[in-house]
């Protein structure tokens, strides 16, 4: 009961928060709220007995990305939208997304589990902890995956050092 | 623990706050913060779905699309900046370079 009570509270903070950041005209009020939004996904992952994903989300999140985003706002000295907004635009993309919503709620919702569970559950994340379970799994199984993403990160970062150099 | 589908209800409001935002937008960074936006919510339906199939995977793929999302961020906000010098804004109505 408590539980839920919490779940709701948290989940509205976080749509509404979603939705300023959506209809915010100044940038940097969009950027808090999508922190805000950050901090409630972190709770959700607590409340999924994921707490090294929480700490992972408001550090590389709300920490580093958001700092970055945030930097390039006050850079550039973006204000707030003027002038006309798009109607026809606005319309369309609400139906869409509309849409969208009801593609995914019917989805998510009419699908039943067939699959038997895996080992992993509140015993075991209590007794041999999460982020060591998450350690055995990525240098395990998915080490691979790994190494090919410091070639992700090797290419963004060559990429941003070209792309925001002096000359383009 | 509560019902799985509450989870992944809140996933999919936030999903199509995201597409509302990167359809209805003019502003270039505040599209990039729906995109951002829409990746967390598809990351609550890993983390939900991993938590409920008892399988530790979903959660590595997290770490992966926080990856991506990362070096999305470092590429596309030095984009914005290097389009900014050339046009001085960055909105997408004025992004037509490449329009015919």
């Amino acid at each position: 009961m408590l539980e839920s009570l919490f779940f709701f509270t948290v989940a509205a903070i976080a749509i509404i928060s979603g939705i300023l950041v959506v209809t915010c005209k100044n940038p940097i009020n969009s950027a808090l709220s999508l922190v805000v939004t950050f901090f409630c996904l972190a709770i959700f992952y607590v409340m999924l007995d994921a707490p090294f994903l929480a700490a992972v989300q408001i550090m590389v999140y709300a920490g580093a990305i958001m700092v970055l985003i945030i930097f390039v706002i006050m850079l550039l000295n973006i204000q707030a939208e003027t002038g006309k907004r798009t109607v026809h635009a606005m319309v369309t993309g609400c139906i869409i997304a509309f849409l969208i919503l009801c593609e995914t709620g019917w989805l998510l919702t009419s699908g039943a589990i067939s699959k038997s569970r895996g080992p992993m559950d509140q015993a075991l994340i209590l007794k041999a902890g999460h982020t060591e379970l998450i350690g055995t799994a990525m240098f395990g199984d998915f080490l691979l995956p790994f190494e090919i993403t410091s070639l992700l990160l090797l290419t963004a970062i060559i990429g941003a050092v070209v792309l925001a150099k002096k000359k383009v | 623990m509560l019902a799985l589908n509450y989870y992944l209800i809140v996933a999919a409001i936030l999903f199509a706050i995201g597409t509302v935002g990167v359809l209805t937008r003019r502003n270039a960074i505040v599209i990039f913060m729906s995109i951002e936006l829409m990746l967390n919510a598809v990351n609550l339906t890993f983390v939900a779905f991993s938590r409920y199939l008892g399988n530790i995977d979903g959660q590595i793929f997290v770490f992966f699309v926080m990856t991506v999302a990362a070096c999305e961020a470092a590429v596309g906000l030095a984009l914005m900046i290097a389009f900014y010098k050339n046009r001085e804004s960055i909105d997408v109505e004025e992004m037509n370079l490449m329009k015919w």
